[in-house]
Parts: structure tokens; sequence; C-alpha cells
């Protein structure tokens, strides 16, 4: 009987980190769902960019309180595992506080977990505030209506309720202690929750025994639904973050790529030997032709697809967007969010019926609109902003070429400037022969 | 702006059988656009007063594809780079300096994996190093303790990271360089990019151009510095807009050097 509680807590962890792994693979599957690109160049830059990134949060402070803010929560979150770390082996084996050995550095150990929990509650306390009563507009577009408003403070909730039970075990713990209670050694330093433990002054042993026990369980898994609940949210940024700041792209922000199907007709277009009725060679397959840009998820690349899972929806790139700021419909963290939202509908599918069957949906139109592509100046301004390396214009630029390559769809302006340039070499309807005529005017 | 300038042309060098130092992409901006031919004409005098050996391509020019490629027309945009390219591969040219932040950025980034591998430097770089080299003074003459903001064209700053050959050039003409609150890699756009230019902006509640004009007027300048054909358009409609034309200028850079020299 007295190993139930450790066969427990073997079960639930065993079955949280299954769930957890299991939706992951489902992410990493869809992510792959996307076309190649060789991001295996510039291993030490890439790494660089990672840390200094990811790990530094070097594009974070670009916005100070946000920034500063995220910086206590992120160095909480890293440092506070290391007691996760102590409460899964106890609770697997059974054992109190199995660090407690370390004594001094232990004691050192808690009391900086103590008050980095209670900075994070602090700083999490304050971005909800952000949120919900300061109303920055970034959190308010017609994009964060709903699941995504929801979404932003249910973690926050999570994050503050995980600290208040991190810091009740422990002041539990404390009076346990105090009183001398079998299993409870003394140990550690509690610089903060000494100041909760008086609120538990005169309880018997039982009670506080209950509190801390509680206090535990409910701390670990909260923990454990927390993890699972990632993969439901914005929140995978937390781990996405690396790999996207890692496989972000290295090119200057001004270029964009060539499309490579296009090369090779353009090259056989421009080639005089070319035979335009040769048979296909035997080393080339005969299959349907290459779609140009993209209309749906599959068409994008797998970085634009691990883009799209990595956005935690802070809006950075929208409230820098120019197109955003003077009341046109496009948003750079829509085109994130819809394509993440997409690209999890599709991942449904292929769940539900073994390969995806067409649903009569695409990224285009049902999710992202011709007038929100078109509403884009390419200036930069939402990738410079993003904390983690995304490019909504990579993606922006993609649908602009099926619209355009696939469907015609530009706008009439548009088409006018491509048929002057077509006809004579510039977007306006001048003669290339009077390209020098302003040296003589 | 009746004034023949001599420019001479990269056919003309080849039949002496010469080579100049460096290919001026004149763009189609710089070539028709009646606002923007006054930059060509002003960065060309600044070449000869430099002493530069330049040759432009005239009529063998084309437009370089970047609006194409922006609104999606890979197909067209290849077709530009891929005969621009067999152009001024034909001339050897090495080297290539243009007053257009676009031409800049799309021969510097995307003609290379085409076949097109030049040295390509926006106006303002080259007009630096013409300063560093000693080829070329910059002197305030008329423009002196004038209050200037420069305004960061995207292609130049955030595309390609060129924030100080234009704010160092500007120094030198001993003005007061006011920075606009959202500049260098925060600048906001001037609304042109992207082919917005050549259409109608979508529905909103104000043109991208007016905010920023906004930004600048912020700076309560006698000069709005740009580097860019298009921002010029732009800035100078919004500076109109906001009935302030006789008050404030949009000049180039470029414009600011030559016309403090009365060259």
């Amino acid at each position: 009987m007295q190993y139930i509680p450790n066969i427990l807590f073997v079960i639930v962890l065993v079955a949280g980190i299954g769930y957890f792994t299991k939706n992951i693979r489902k992410v990493i599957r869809n992510i792959r769902l996307g076309k190649d690109v060789d991001r295996s160049d510039n291993k030490g830059e890439r790494f660089k960019n990672m840390a200094m990134i990811a790990m530094g949060q070097s594009k974070m402070i670009r916005r100070p309180i946000a920034g500063i803010l995220h910086i206590v929560v992120y160095l909480g979150f890293i440092i506070i595992n290391i007691e996760v770390l102590e409460i899964i082996i106890d609770g697997i084996f059974g054992t109190h506080r199995i660090f407690a050995f370390l004594g001094g550095f232990y004691d050192f150990l808690i009391a900086s977990f103590e008050i980095l929990a209670l900075l994070v509650f602090v700083g999490v306390v304050l971005f909800w505030t952000r949120r919900n009563v300061i109303k920055l507009k970034r959190f308010w577009n017609p994009e964060m209506k709903g699941w995504p408003k929801n979404d932003g403070n249910l973690i926050l909730y999570f994050e503050m309720v995980l600290m208040a039970l991190f810091l009740v075990m422990n002041a539990a713990d404390l009076q346990l202690q105090e009183l001398g209670a079998d299993h409870y050694i003394k140990a550690g330093s509690y610089p903060v929750s000494q100041f909760i433990s008086p609120l538990f002054d005169g309880m018997s042993e039982g009670s506080l025994f209950l509190i801390e026990r509680g206090a535990w369980w409910l701390h670990i898994l909260g923990i454990l639904v927390f993890l699972n609940y990632l993969y439901f949210s914005k929140h995978l940024h937390i781990l996405l973050a690396f790999p996207n700041t890692y496989y972000g792209d290295l090119k200057p922000q001004g270029q964009l790529d060539n499309l490579e199907a296009v090369t090779n007709e353009v090259m056989l277009m421009m080639d005089p030997s070319a035979d335009p009725f040769a048979a296909p060679a035997d080393d080339q397959q005969e299959g349907e032709p290459e779609k140009f840009g993209a209309s749906d998820v599959m068409d994008l690349n797998w970085a634009q697809l691990l883009n799209a899972y990595t956005c935690t929806e802070c809006g950075r790139c929208t409230s820098e967007c120019p197109a955003n700021q003077t009341g046109k419909k496009l948003s750079p963290r829509k085109i994130m969010m819809d394509t993440r939202d997409r690209l999890k509908e599709v991942g449904d599918n292929i769940d539900k019926n073994g390969s995806f069957v067409d649903d009569g949906k695409q990224l285009l139109n049902d999710y992202i609109t011709p007038e929100e592509l078109w509403a884009c100046t390419s200036c930069n301004a939402c990738v410079e902003a993003c904390p983690v390396s995304i490019s909504p214009l990579s993606i922006i630029i993609d649908m602009r070429r099926y619209l355009v390559m696939e469907e015609s769809a530009a706008p009439t302006d548009l088409n006018n400037m491509m048929s002057n340039i077509e006809n004579n070499g510039a977007p306006w309807p001048f003669n290339q022969m009077d390209r020098l005529n302003w040296s003589n005017e | 702006m009746s004034e023949t300038v001599k420019v001479p042309t990269m056919a003309e060098y080849m039949a002496e059988g010469k080579k100049p130092e460096v290919l001026f992409w004149v763009g189609c901006a710089g070539s028709f656009d009646d606002r923007a031919k006054k930059i060509t004409k002003a960065f060309v005098k600044l070449l000869h007063s430099a002493n530069v050996d330049f040759a432009v391509l005239g009529a063998e020019e084309s437009c370089t594809g970047d609006p194409a490629k922006r609104s999606g027309n890979e197909f067209l945009f290849q077709m530009q780079a891929v005969t621009n390219i067999e152009v001024m591969n034909a001339y050897e040219i090495k080297k290539v300096v243009t007053a257009c932040p676009h031409c800049f950025n799309t021969l510097k980034n995307e003609y290379p994996a085409l076949g097109g591998d030049y040295e390509v430097m926006h106006h303002t770089q080259f007009l630096k190093s013409l300063l560093d080299e000693g080829r070329l003074t910059v002197e305030g003459g008329k423009f002196k303790g004038k209050r200037i903001t420069f305004h960061d064209p995207c292609y130049l700053g955030r595309a390609n990271n060129v924030y100080e050959a234009p704010r160092d050039l500007l120094k030198k003409l001993e003005v007061e360089l006011i920075e606009m609150k959202r500049c260098k890699r925060n600048g906001l756009c001037c609304g042109a990019g992207g082919a917005q230019m050549f259409k109608e902006p979508e529905p909103g509640n104000k043109d991208v151009n007016i905010e920023r004009t906004e930004d600048a007027l912020e700076t309560k300048p006698d000069i709005i510095a740009a580097g860019c054909p298009f921002c010029n358009t732009m800035m100078t409609d919004g500076v109109k807009n906001k009935e302030k034309e006789d008050s404030i200028e949009v000049l180039d850079v470029a414009e600011l050097i030559a016309n403090a020299q009365d060259l």
C-alpha cells in the first residue's frame, strides 16, 4: 500500500509525457508537410543566432518593459525546472527533497527558486495587466478575438497558479520542518514562503501534511497539464523558438528567393538551341507541372510552417506594419496564425483519413484574403520586429506568386505595370529607346 | 531643367575599346520620372566633379524586375534579370552604382544566383567612398545649419543594413541632422514598396505616406532627405497633402550635395 503514491506518480508522469510526445510528433509531421528548403548551411552563424536571439533574448529587449518582464519569466521557467527534476525523483522513489544533501548549496538553490517564483508571479500579473487592464492595442486586434485572447490569459493563469502552489508547498513544508514531522528534514532556505508560512500557524501536522502534499501534487500535475497544453496553444514558442531561430533565413532581408522551377523555364526560353518539342530526357519525370507559389500550407516550405507553429501571437509584427497602422486588413500576425490554423486543420484531416483528403478548403481565400496580401509594402518591418526570426513576408510573397502566376489575379494596376515591363522594360509606358533622354532635357 | 549633361554609354566605351570604372544603373524612375530625373542629373554632376569614369547602359538598360518580383510575377522578374545580366556580362561589368534602393537590392541580392555577380553600391555608399578617397568634397554651402531629417528607404536600410552612408554625407553638409522617432531599423515605410507605387492602396483609414510624413514633420525639418526616388515621390506628396510644400523641401542626398556646391 505504501507504494501507491509512487505508482500513481509514475503512471501520471508516463501518461503526461507520452501524450505530449505523441502530439509533438504530430507537430513535426505537419511541419514536414512543407516543401524542402536547404537550411543546413552556416551552422556557426545559425548557432550564434539561436544563442543570441532565443537564449539571449536579444530581440525581446528591443521593447524594454515587455523584454525585461519576459526575461524574468523565461529565466524563472528554466531555473525552476531544476526543482521539477527533484520533484520527479522524489515522486518516483518516494523520497523527500532528495537534493537536500547538497547542504548550503541546496539552501541557495531553494532560495533562488523562491525569489524567481515570486518574480515570475509578479511578471505574469503585469503581463495580465498589460493585456486586460491597460489593453495594449496589439492584444486587441481583430485576430485576437475569442480563443487567441483566452489562450493568452489561460497561460498567464497557469503560471500564476503553478508559482503560487510552489510557494504554498514550501510554506507548509517549512512549518512541518519546524514541527519536526517525520520525513520533513530541515533543509532549504525560504526567503519568500517564510512570509506565507505564518498563515498556517497553529495547524495540526495532519492539515499541514495535506496542504503540503496537495500543493506538491497539484504543482506537478499542473506542470504536466501545462506541458500538454502547449500543443493546443500559441505557447509552443517556448520550445520552437530555439529551432526556429536556428533555421531562420540568413539572407539579407531584402533578398527574395528565385524560384528554381521558373529559372529552368526562363533558361530554356532564352536558350536558342533548345528544342521546344524535344521529348523529356529519360531521367526527367513528366508529371504534373510544378505549382508556382502557394495557395495552401503544403505549398509553403517547412521553415515557413515551423515559423507558423513558433508564433506566440505577441503582435510586434502587426504593430510595426505600415499597412496595419493605416487601417488596412493586413496583419502579419494573422498571416502566421492562419497558416498555423490551416496546418492544424490539414493535420487533423490526415489523422482522421490516413492521408490528406481534399476538404474543399485552402489557405488562400478561406483564411487569407487577396486584399490582405496586396496591402503589403514588403518593407520587412514585421520581419525585423519578430523576436524569434519569423518571416510573415515570405508567405505573403509566395501567396502573391500563386495569385499572379497561377490565377492571373493581380490588381488591374499591377497588371498594367507588368505589361509595361514586358513591352517596354519599365513599369510605365515609356519607350525603352528614350531611356537616356533625360541627359539632354 | 533644360541643360545637357554629358553621359557616356557603355556602347560608346566599347566602341573606343575602353571600360569605365563603374556602371551607373539609372533605373526606370531615374530615367523617366520627372522628379527622379533631377536626382539622376545631380548624381551625374557629382560623378563628373569627382572625375569618376562612368557609363550608363542607356537604351540597353531595362527594368530590373523588382516590382514584378514583389508582385509575385517571378517569370517576368527572371526574364528581365536574365536579359539585363546578358547585357551586363557582355560588357564585363564589375561594379554598379545606382540611386534606386530597389534596383540596388535586386542587382545586389537577386541577380547573383541568375549569373549576374557584380559589386553593387547605392549612390550614397559610392559618394561616401569618393569622399573617403578624397575625390569628392562635401561642404555645407547653402544648407549649413538647416534642420534635416533622413527617411530610411526600406530597401537600403532594413533590407541591406545600410544606415550610415547617407547620414555621414549629410553630416558633412554641416546640417542639423534630426532623427525621426522611427528611424534606421525601425524606420516606417513610405508606402511605395512591394509594387504599391503602381497601384491604389487597399481600403484603410490613412495613406502610409501621410503617416510617414507626420513622423518627418514632428522633427520640424527644413528639408526631408531621401535616398530613393519612390520615397521621394511619396514624401513629396505627403508634404503637399499637409500644405507644407512652401516651407519644406524633399531632396535626395545627391541633390543636397550637388546643390550645396551649386553644381
